[in-house]
């Protein structure tokens, strides 16, 4: 404790500081930048791989959230972004399907759902594949308790609805999109 | 001091955890699996060892009056720097800890060491002390994990010895985290008294 606290001292010590911190962070935000974009693409082109069968080429549509995967000339199917409220937060999903307007898969993009119980919407198998070939025309798409044909998560009814809600927004979604 | 002493100090006789009760916040929130707190230990780790040294080196310079806010600064620096570090490298391990990576910039382990260790001694032993403590923090954070994660999900490191059952439920939520801490508390005091 060597120097006096005077203003001047005060001022100049705070002021560099600040400088010498956020100069530092600022060549930090710069190097990193790059890697942080690419993992956050990187992350979505999973997504989408994984609820959509083989394709070639995706086209982003900013305004409706949702990626239109070709191969060739023919639409393979749609992978949609749909966010609803679950028990801990947002919880959003991209939902992949196909112009017959059957779902093909989903895949949880981010969750704040319960460790052990809602989070396992990103985990439970049984509760995950029963979301591969789900067609609306012949499902109910709501939960059982509620009279649907969805399996919740065992004690995890909230984030069972909010999922399943989050695949209904998204088949809306892709009913605008094909009535275009 | 010798530097040894300095470090096992902090695994022991300091421990962070389970002696100073410093850092609960992200003691009972992260450590719902020995993975989880393991990360949480480390990413504070790595903010303690830094910000210690570079509070000890500014300390002589910086006035009385604005030594809080100078050590804040320093400390967002860092923690912002791995923020940054660990979205582009790790980015599920960012994802995991979420919202608990800001916050060791408020974690009173880092600040406190800063205020009780750091300003008054040598870069080379807040360096020692840093790693001491912040090792500390993550072995009890580790451990903390491991038993719940094994009361809880029956699984330790990820690996599930259950066949796909759940366990107790309750470990891996708030309240199961209240009654490992006082457990875990209670023997390692009972074993740091014989000792």
């Amino acid at each position: 404790m060597a120097v006096k606290s005077n203003l001047t001292n005060m001022v100049l010590v705070l002021g560099v500081t600040c400088l010498v911190c956020s100069a530092l962070l600022g060549g930090a935000y710069a190097l990193t930048k790059d890697p942080i974009d690419k993992a956050a693409a990187a992350k979505t082109e999973k997504a989408i791989a994984q609820v959509l069968p083989h394709f070639t080429e995706v086209q982003y549509n900013q305004e409706g959230r949702y990626y239109t995967a070709t191969d060739g000339d023919a639409v393979v199917g749609y992978a949609i972004e749909s966010s609803t409220v679950g028990f801990g937060g947002t919880l959003t999903l991209m939902v992949g399907v196909t112009p017959d307007g059957v779902v093909y898969n989903t895949s949880v993009l981010s969750q704040s759902e319960t460790p052990g119980l809602g989070a396992k919407c990103n985990t439970d198998v049984k509760f995950m594949d029963q979301w591969r070939g789900f067609d609306p025309s012949v499902k109910v798409l709501s939960v059982k308790k509620d009279g649907g044909d969805v399996d919740a998560i065992t004690a995890s009814t909230i984030t069972s609805r909010a999922y399943t809600l989050a695949v209904a927004n998204a088949l809306d979604t892709f009913n605008a999109i094909s009535h275009e | 001091m010798s530097k040894f002493k300095l470090i096992t100090d902090g695994l022991v006789k300091n421990n962070p955890t389970f002696v100073l009760l410093l850092g609960m916040c992200p003691t009972l929130a992260t450590t719902t699996s020995a993975i989880n707190g393991m990360s949480m230990g480390l990413a504070t780790l790595f903010v303690l060892v830094l910000s210690n040294m570079a509070i000890s080196a500014i300390a002589p310079v910086v006035p009385d009056k604005v030594h809080i806010p100078v050590y804040i600064v320093v400390i967002a620096t860092f923690v912002t720097l791995l923020q940054l570090l660990m979205q582009a490298y790790t980015p599920a391990m960012y994802e995991t800890l979420g919202l608990f990576i800001p916050l060791i910039v408020v974690n009173c382990i880092v600040l406190g060491r800063a205020e009780a260790f750091a300003n008054k001694h040598s870069v080379l032993e807040s360096a020692c002390d840093g790693l001491g403590v912040g090792v500390g923090f993550t072995c009890s954070l580790t451990v903390l994990g491991l038993v719940r994660e094994i009361l809880g999900s029956g699984s330790a490191f990820g690996y599930n010895f259950i066949g796909g059952h759940d366990g107790m439920l309750a470990f891996v939520m708030a309240p199961g985290a209240f009654l490992c801490l006082g457990y875990l508390m209670v023997l390692f005091n009972k074993f740091l008294k014989k000792s």
